[in-house]
C-alpha cells in the first residue's frame, strides 16, 4: 500500500489555456484584424491628428466651398470649404475622449453602487437596486438628454450624461458578479483560512469581475460614441466651430441631397468604428467563454 | 479477452440451452474522439460476451473508457467519436454497420438504456407517467388506455405506491431514487434483451443505491434481461454481477465470472483496485487503543446544538465530544444535518441554539471577526478541492493565502522567503513535489487538487482539521492514498479530525469514534468497532446493510499475501 503513496501520480497533459497575444489572434482572423485596425487608426486620428491630414479642421476657405471627393480634398469640403477629412480626423478626439470620460463615469458609479449592493445585501442592496430599476425604466437617451439639460450643453457635459445613464447597467453586472463570487467556494475557503473582508474583496471578488467587466466596457464604449455623437447632433453636445462626428453629420444634414458625402463620411466613421469595437468586445467575451 | 467459460446465471439458465447464443458480442472494439483534426482513440481493442441474464460489470476509473465502450453498444457515441475497428453484434447483428433509422428502432426496443444522472435525465415539465409511456408510442401498437395501464404496471413492478398519482407528477416532486426509478421503468418498459446502466446508482445515498439495484436484480430475474453495468465501484460490481471486466486507459485489462476475478486477481491493476477498496485498508489495524490518551483532552465539544433554516431544523440538538488526536467520523446520508455541523464547527453558520466549545473558547456568540483568530487552529477541507481555489490562483497563491490573511503589517507583492519556505514545507506534507507550486490547479489531477486543499490546510499547522467528504469525489484508488496521506498526517502532527461522510466503509477505515445522523439527530455514537459491529440503532443496521461490497470486506488470502 505503501507503494501506492510513494508513484506520484502522473501530471495531467493539459496545457495552460493558450495565452496567445491579440495580434496573434487578430492574424488568425481578418475581421478581428480589422476591427482592431480601425479602432487602431482612429486613437491614432486623436492622439496625432497632425500624422493624417495637413488642412487645419477649422480654416475657412470661401473659394473652395462645397467641393466633392478629391486628390486634395478626400471626402470633400463643407460649406464654409472647411476639409472634411481633415474634421473627421480631428473629430475622433472629441468623440472618443467623450465616450472615455462617459464609459469611465459609468464604470467607476456603477462599480460603486453594484459592489456595495452585492457584498453587503439586505437593505442596501434593495435601495441601490430600486434607484437603478427606475434608472432602467426611463428611456436612455431620453434621461441623457435630460441630464445635459441640467447640467449644460459641451462634450464634456454630454459625455458624464451618457455616463450616468449607462452605469445602471454597469452596476447591476458587478452586483451579479459580486454576488456569485460572494456565493462561491473559494471565498468561503477563504473565510476559512482567515482572510478578513477586505482581503477578499480585493484578492478575489474584484480581479474575477474584471473580465467579464472589460467585455462590456467595448460593448458600452461602442454605445457611448452613437448617443454621444447623437447628443452633438441634436446640438446639445460639441459646440461649433468645433469638430466632432455627430456635429459633422448635423452640417451636412442641410446639403444631404445635392452633396451626400458631407454627411456620409462621417457617418461612414462612425458605423465602422461602433461595428469594430463591438465585434471585439463578441471576441473577449467568446475567448473568456472558450 | 474473449471469455470462454461464462458462467451462467444461476436462477436464469433456460433450460434448453447447453450453448446459449451471447445476448451481445463485442470483438475487438476501438473507440477514438477527433479533436481538431487528430483522431486520438480511447479505447483499445476491447472484447467481451453477454449471455442472456447476465450481467456485466465494467469497472474502471474516471476516464478508463467505460462509459464510450457503453454509449459505443448504444450507438450513442457523441458527434466526434467513431468506431474504429472491431464489432458489436447484438443478436447476431452486426451494430456497427446500422443506419440512424435502424439505431432508432433498436433502442429503446431491443436496448435499453438507465442514464448515470437521475436528476437531468428527464424532461423538467412533463410528467413523468407521459415520459414513460413515450417508449411504448415509438415501439409498440398500444392504445392510449393499453399504454396507460402498462405505465401503472411498471411503476408498481419498480416498487412505487399509488402509482396513478406519481405517473401524474412532475421530476421536481420526486427524490433522487424515485427519479431514477421512472428511468429504470422507462428502460425496461419494452422488455429490451439488454440494458445498459450507466453509474445507475451514483449520485444516490447508500440505503437508496441498495433499493435501485435491488430493483435491477430483481427486474432481471424475472425478465432474463442481460445488463451492463458501468460503475466505478468495485463493491457494487462485487455484489451485482456474474461478469466483470476491468478497465483502464481504454483497455480491458481483465475479464472474468466475478467470483473468479475477485478471488485470483490475474492483473496488477485489478489487484491494486481491489487493494484501494476502503474495506480492506488496514488503518483500523494500525489503531491500537492506547494511541488516544486515557485522560482525554476534549477539543470540541457540542452541547444540544440546534440550526434551523427557517422554520425546518437542519440540525435538531445534538452534542458530541471530539477528543485531542482522534478521527471522529459523522456518518449519514445527504439531508442528514452532517455538514451543517461542520459549517457550524467552522463559523461559517451561526448556530441557532446550543453551545460549541472549539479549544475551550465558546464560538456561538462570536462574529465572524472574532472568530479569526480561531481560524489559525481550525482549517476546513472541502468535497470539491477545485471550486474551493481562486481561479486565478496558482498553488502557490492557493497555499499562501492563510499565511497572508494572518500576516500583519505591510503587505508586498513579492514572494516572501518565509512563506515560499512555508509552502514547500505544506506541500511536501501533503506528499507533493514542492515544485508544483508554479503550476495552475486546472493542470492537476483531482487527488493531487486535494492534496493541495490539504497543504493549504496544513500551512498555518492547525490543531483541528474539519474534512466534509473529503474523497467523495475521487476515484477509489486516489481516495485510498488520501486516505493514507491522512492517517499519516494525524500520526506525526497530532492532528485532530472531524470527518464527514456519507461512506460508512471510508469511515470504519479511518475512524476512532463515529456518530451516526439521520434528519438532523444523532442516532448512535460511540467507538467505530462497537458501533459496525454491535448497532443499537435500527437506521444505523441499515446504513450497514446497504454498505455495497460485502463480497470485498473480507479480504481473500490472497489479498492479504499483498
Amino acid at each position: 500500500m505503501s507503494a501506492l503513496l510513494q508513484t506520484p501520480e502522473a501530471p495531467l497533459a493539459v496545457p495552460g489555456r493558450e495565452r496567445t497575444s491579440l495580434v496573434r489572434a487578430a492574424a488568425r482572423n481578418w475581421a478581428l484584424a480589422l476591427s482592431v485596425a480601425v479602432v487602431g487608426v482612429v486613437l491614432l486620428w486623436a492622439v496625432v491628428p497632425g500624422l493624417f491630414t495637413g488642412h487645419d479642421p477649422l480654416a475657412v476657405d470661401p473659394r473652395a466651398k462645397l467641393l466633392p471627393p478629391s486628390g486634395e480634398h478626400w471626402f470633400g469640403t463643407d460649406q464654409l470649404g472647411r476639409d472634411v477629412y481633415s474634421r473627421v480626423v480631428h473629430g475622433a478626439r472629441a468623440s472618443l475622449i467623450g465616450s472615455a470620460v462617459a464609459v469611465g463615469v459609468a464604470v467607476l458609479v456603477g462599480s460603486l453602487l453594484g459592489a456595495l449592493a452585492g457584498w453587503f445585501g439586505g437593505f442596501v442592496d434593495s435601495v441601490v437596486m430600486r434607484l437603478i430599476d427606475v434608472v432602467l425604466s426611463i428611456p436612455g437617451f431620453l434621461l441623457a438628454i435630460t441630464l445635459v439639460v441640467l447640467l449644460g450643453f459641451g462634450i464634456f457635459q454630454a459625455a458624464i450624461a451618457v455616463g450616468l445613464t449607462s452605469s445602471a447597467t454597469f452596476a447591476r453586472l458587478i452586483r451579479s458578479e459580486v454576488l456569485r463570487a460572494r456565493a462561491s467556494t473559494y471565498v468561503e475557503a477563504a473565510i476559512t483560512s482567515g482572510a478578513s473582508t477586505s482581503d477578499i474583496l480585493r484578492r478575489h471578488v474584484v480581479p474575477n469581475s474584471l473580465a467579464p467587466t472589460l467585455s462590456l466596457i467595448t460593448v458600452q464604449f461602442g454605445t457611448a460614441i452613437i448617443w454621444i455623437a447623437s447628443l452633438s447632433f441634436l446640438g446639445l453636445g460639441a459646440q461649433p466651430p468645433d469638430p466632432e462626428w455627430g456635429r459633422l453629420v448635423a452640417e451636412g444634414r442641410s446639403y444631404i441631397a445635392t452633396r451626400g458625402w458631407l454627411t456620409l463620411w462621417p457617418c461612414v466613421t462612425i458605423v465602422a468604428v461602433v461595428l469594430s469595437t463591438n465585434h471585439i468586445s463578441h471576441r473577449i467575451t467568446s475567448r473568456r467563454h472558450a | 479477452m474473449t471469455i470462454t467459460a461464462p458462467r451462467p446465471h444461476p436462477e436464469e439458465q433456460p433450460s434448453s440451452a447447453e450453448a446459449p447464443e451471447p445476448v451481445l458480442e463485442v470483438e475487438g472494439l476501438s473507440v477514438g474522439y477527433r479533436v481538431r483534426r487528430t483522431l486520438s482513440p480511447v479505447v483499445h481493442d476491447v472484447s467481451f460476451r453477454v449471455l442472456p441474464g447476465q450481467v456485466l460489470a465494467l469497472v474502471g476509473e474516471s476516464g478508463s473508457g467505460k462509459t464510450t465502450t457503453g454509449h459505443a453498444v448504444l450507438g450513442l457515441l457523441p458527434e466526434n467519436g467513431e468506431v474504429l475497428d472491431g464489432s458489436i453484434r447484438f443478436r447476431g447483428q452486426d451494430l456497427t454497420e446500422l443506419s440512424a433509422r435502424g439505431w432508432r428502432d433498436l433502442r429503446g426496443r431491443a436496448i435499453g438504456l438507465v442514464p448515470q444522472d437521475p436528476t437531468v435525465s428527464l424532461d423538467p415539465v412533463r410528467r413523468v407517467g407521459v415520459q414513460v409511456e413515450d417508449v411504448l408510442r415509438l415501439h409498440t401498437d398500444l392504445d392510449a388506455d393499453a399504454r396507460r395501464a402498462r405505465v401503472h404496471e411498471l411503476f408498481e413492478l419498480v416498487g412505487f405506491d399509488d402509482v396513478e398519482r406519481r405517473a401524474r407528477q412532475y421530476p421536481h416532486e420526486l427524490s433522487g431514487g424515485m427519479r431514477q426509478r421512472v428511468l429504470i421503468a422507462s428502460a425496461i418498459a419494452v422488455e429490451p434483451d439488454l440494458v445498459i446502466a450507466d453509474e445507475p446508482t451514483s449520485g444516490l445515498d447508500a440505503t437508496v443505491q441498495k433499493q435501485v439495484l435491488d430493483l435491477m436484480d430483481d427486474l432481471r430475474a424475472r425478465s432474463g434481461t442481460s445488463t451492463i453495468l458501468i460503475t466505478h465501484d468495485l463493491g457494487v460490481a462485487a455484489d451485482r454481477s456474474d461478469l466483470v471486466g476491468v478497465m483502464r486507459q481504454g483497455r480491458l485489462v481483465e475479464v472474468g465470472p466475478t467470483a473468479q476475478v475477485l478471488a485470483d486477481p490475474q492483473h496488477e491493476y485489478t489487484r491494486q483496485l481491489l487493494a484501494s477498496v476502503p474495506a480492506r485498508l488496514e488503518l483500523v489495524r494500525d489503531r491500537p487503543a492506547g494511541r488516544v490518551p486515557r485522560e482525554p483532552e476534549v477539543v470540541v465539544q457540542v452541547t444540544d446544538l440546534v440550526k434551523e433554516y427557517g422554520e425546518v431544523p437542519a440540525v435538531d440538538g445534538i452534542s458530541l465530544e471530539v477528543h485531542r488526536g482522534e478521527t471522529f467520523s459523522i456518518v449519514g446520508e445527504s439531508g442528514s444535518g452532517k455538514s451543517t455541523t461542520a459549517r457550524v464547527l467552522s463559523g461559517l453558520t451561526e448556530a441557532t441554539s446550543g453551545r460549541v466549545r472549539l479549544l475551550g473558547t465558546d464560538i456561538t456568540s462570536l462574529t465572524r471577526k472574532e472568530f479569526r483568530p480561531l481560524r489559525r487552529d481550525l482549517q476546513l477541507v472541502y468535497q470539491n478541492p477545485y471550486a474551493s481555489f481562486d481561479p486565478r490562483f496558482d498553488v502557490y497563491d492557493v497555499v499562501e493565502e492563510p499565511l497572508r490573511s494572518f500576516r500583519s503589517g505591510r503587505r508586498s507583492l513579492r514572494r516572501r522567503p518565509e512563506d515560499v519556505a512555508a509552502v514547500r514545507r505544506a506541500l511536501e506534507a501533503a506528499a507533493l513535489p514542492a515544485s508544483y507550486a508554479d503550476r495552475h490547479p486546472r493542470e492537476l489531477s483531482g487527488g493531487q487538487r486535494q492534496r493541495v486543499a490539504l497543504a493549504r490546510a496544513l500551512v498555518l499547522e492547525p490543531q483541528v482539521l474539519v474534512l466534509d467528504e473529503p474523497i467523495s469525489a475521487l476515484d477509489v484508488s486516489v481516495a485510498a492514498q488520501i486516505l493514507e496521506l491522512l492517517d499519516s498526517l494525524q500520526r506525526d502532527l497530532g492532528l485532530t479530525y472531524v470527518f464527514i461522510s456519507h461512506d460508512l466503509s471510508v469511515v470504519r477505515a479511518i475512524s476512532d469514534r463515529v456518530a451516526v445522523m439521520q434528519q438532523g439527530w444523532i442516532v448512535e455514537q460511540g467507538p467505530v468497532a462497537r458501533v459496525f459491529e454491535d448497532p443499537q440503532d435500527p437506521y444505523t443496521e441499515r446504513l450497514l446493510g446497504a454498505i455495497a461490497g460485502q463480497r470485498l470486506a473480507t479480504p481473500s488470502t490472497r489479498a492479504g499475501a499483498r
